[in-house]
């Protein structure tokens, strides 16, 4: 069974974001770094680009894959979490405490739009 | 169409095994994660279900002359029990198969093939089969097939299974009778390390599966693992390193091609060596943790100059590496490329093939 927290807003691709006033914090999902299995790199972008909710940012690297990562939210990067350049299997141990990227979000309404831990229980089919 | 499964099947399910498609076959990629079984493998003693691979007979008079006649490497006058890797190759000189072929006997040999391939090999093997006295019989359905792989293994067998190894030295076989049947052992692997492999009826390999597991010592392995543990060894996998398209000398795999005798493709092979390659694979490790995967771009001097043929973050030895099939002009030791991942172009350097040490005993 995955851990799923409530109060954050989930995609259908296995990202997460937790809204914090104007900031976004990015991730996926317990589901996700599971399916995945052991990750070995995460392609972060560079502070100050921008991310377009729906469109790719990055990748997380598992041993046998790349999988994409797709934003779930639109804003500026304004911190990667740099940690995972040293250690990406935090990915795997605590997906939630280690977030990918802190987005400035241009449309803190399109959250809106994105599941609710309930909507993405079911999602998951579980 | 449905894919095949192994005899193993219904015991990967129960495993929890994570099942892809591989080579037509339903086959376990992981059972647990694909780091851990690949340090298993390295460190002690791992098992993998290979009962997928092919397995055909050629007996008779002219079997000798026949294998030779397919076969890259040269199997006259082979001792019995010996086994010999090479490769089966189109006149063009591009591979059909790379194969073990394992002389048991006099007048019989047993040819282990890629699962990917047998009945293209086996519709290869029986035409060219037709201009001499031989008889080739498919096992593939009869043979089920373990691979036991690790340092530990030659105590593990020997105890567990109660099958003497000890003796057989690097790339040899024997036959054996167990539970009244006869199967075969060799000393033969698919990891860089020593290891058994062993081939029996569907019920032999259940019981040897089972045994091996019971013992707590043996970690199931899966397709995932064989994968990287191949790779850092500096192993060709068919489909990546080795197809229709390129020849066993661009592989580097020459020492397997022996031009002093005839077989198919070897007009080509030998005008292939005169004339000089014009691409060859070689090694890559990049200086960036970002992993090269197959089918991604080398580039150099502002200019595609190869392709990604397999490439991973090293288990053993945590640098992002590959295998590629570069122009030749970029493939001398240390001649700086980079290899595009996605949006970004990471930097490196080409290297030797094996990024990780053989611990074979022989």
């Amino acid at each position: 069974m995955s851990t799923i927290l409530e109060g954050l807003r989930y995609a259908e691709s296995h990202e997460y974001v937790k809204v914090e006033g104007e900031y976004g914090y990015v991730g996926i999902t317990d589901y996700a770094q599971h399916e995945l299995g052991n990750v070995v790199y995460v392609d972060m972008p560079d502070v100050d680009d921008e991310v377009t909710a729906g469109e790719d940012f990055g990748a997380v690297e598992s041993v046998k894959a790349a999988s994409d990562l797709i934003s779930p939210v639109s804003g500026v990067v304004v911190e990667v979490n740099e940690a995972l350049n040293d250690n990406p299997e935090l990915v795997n141990s605590d997906p939630y405490a280690n977030w990918i990227i802190k987005v400035k979000l241009s449309d803190p309404a399109e959250v809106e739009s994105l599941m609710d831990a309930e909507g993405y229980k079911a999602a998951i089919g579980e | 169409m449905e894919n095949k499964r192994t005899c193993l099947y219904d015991k990967h399910v129960a495993l929890g095994a994570l099942i892809s498609p591989f080579g037509g076959f339903d086959m376990p990629i992981q059972y647990s994660n694909i780091v851990d079984e690949h340090n298993a493998v390295r460190q002690a003693c791992g098992v993998f279900d290979v009962s997928h691979m092919g397995e055909v007979l050629v007996a008779g008079p002219e079997s000798e002359k026949f294998v030779n006649h397919i076969f890259t490497n040269d199997v006259t006058d082979a001792p019995d029990g010996k086994i010999y890797y090479g490769m089966m190759c189109h006149p063009t000189g591009g591979v059909v198969d790379d194969l073990l072929v394992y002389k048991m006997a006099p007048q019989r040999y047993f040819l282990v093939i890629n699962a990917s391939n047998i009945d293209k090999d086996v519709a290869w093997i029986t035409e060219h089969a037709k201009a001499f006295d031989v008889v080739v019989e498919h096992q593939s359905e009869k043979y089920g097939e373990v691979a036991v792989q690790g340092p530990k293994t030659e105590e593990i067998v020997e105890r567990v299974l109660g099958i003497p190894c000890k003796e057989l030295a690097f790339y040899t076989c024997k036959e054996l009778e167990y539970n009244g049947e006869t199967i075969i052992i060799s000393r033969t692997g698919y990891t860089g390390e020593d290891g058994f492999e062993l081939y029996g009826s569907h019920a032999f390999t259940n019981e040897v599966w089972d045994k091996l597991l019971a013992s707590g010592e043996v970690k199931p392995c899966g397709l995932g693992c064989r994968d990287t543990l191949r790779f850092e060894v500096g192993l060709p996998l068919y489909g990546d390193e080795l197809t229709d398209e390129i020849t066993p000398l661009e592989a580097g795999l020459g020492i397997f091609v022996k031009l002093d005798k005839d077989f198919i493709g070897k007009e080509a092979l030998a005008a292939q060596k005169a004339e000089g390659l014009k691409r060859k694979i070689v090694g890559i490790e990049l200086k960036d943790k970002a992993i090269p995967r197959h089918g991604y771009e080398v580039e150099a001097d502002g200019k595609v100059v190869g392709v990604v043929t397999t490439g991973y973050n090293s288990i053993s030895t945590g640098k992002s590496v590959c295998m590629a099939m570069v122009d030749i002009e970029y493939a001398k030791l240390d001649t700086e490329v980079a290899v595009r991942i996605r949006k970004k172009v990471f930097p490196g350097v080409v290297t030797k093939k094996r990024f990780y040490d053989k611990n074979y005993k022989k």
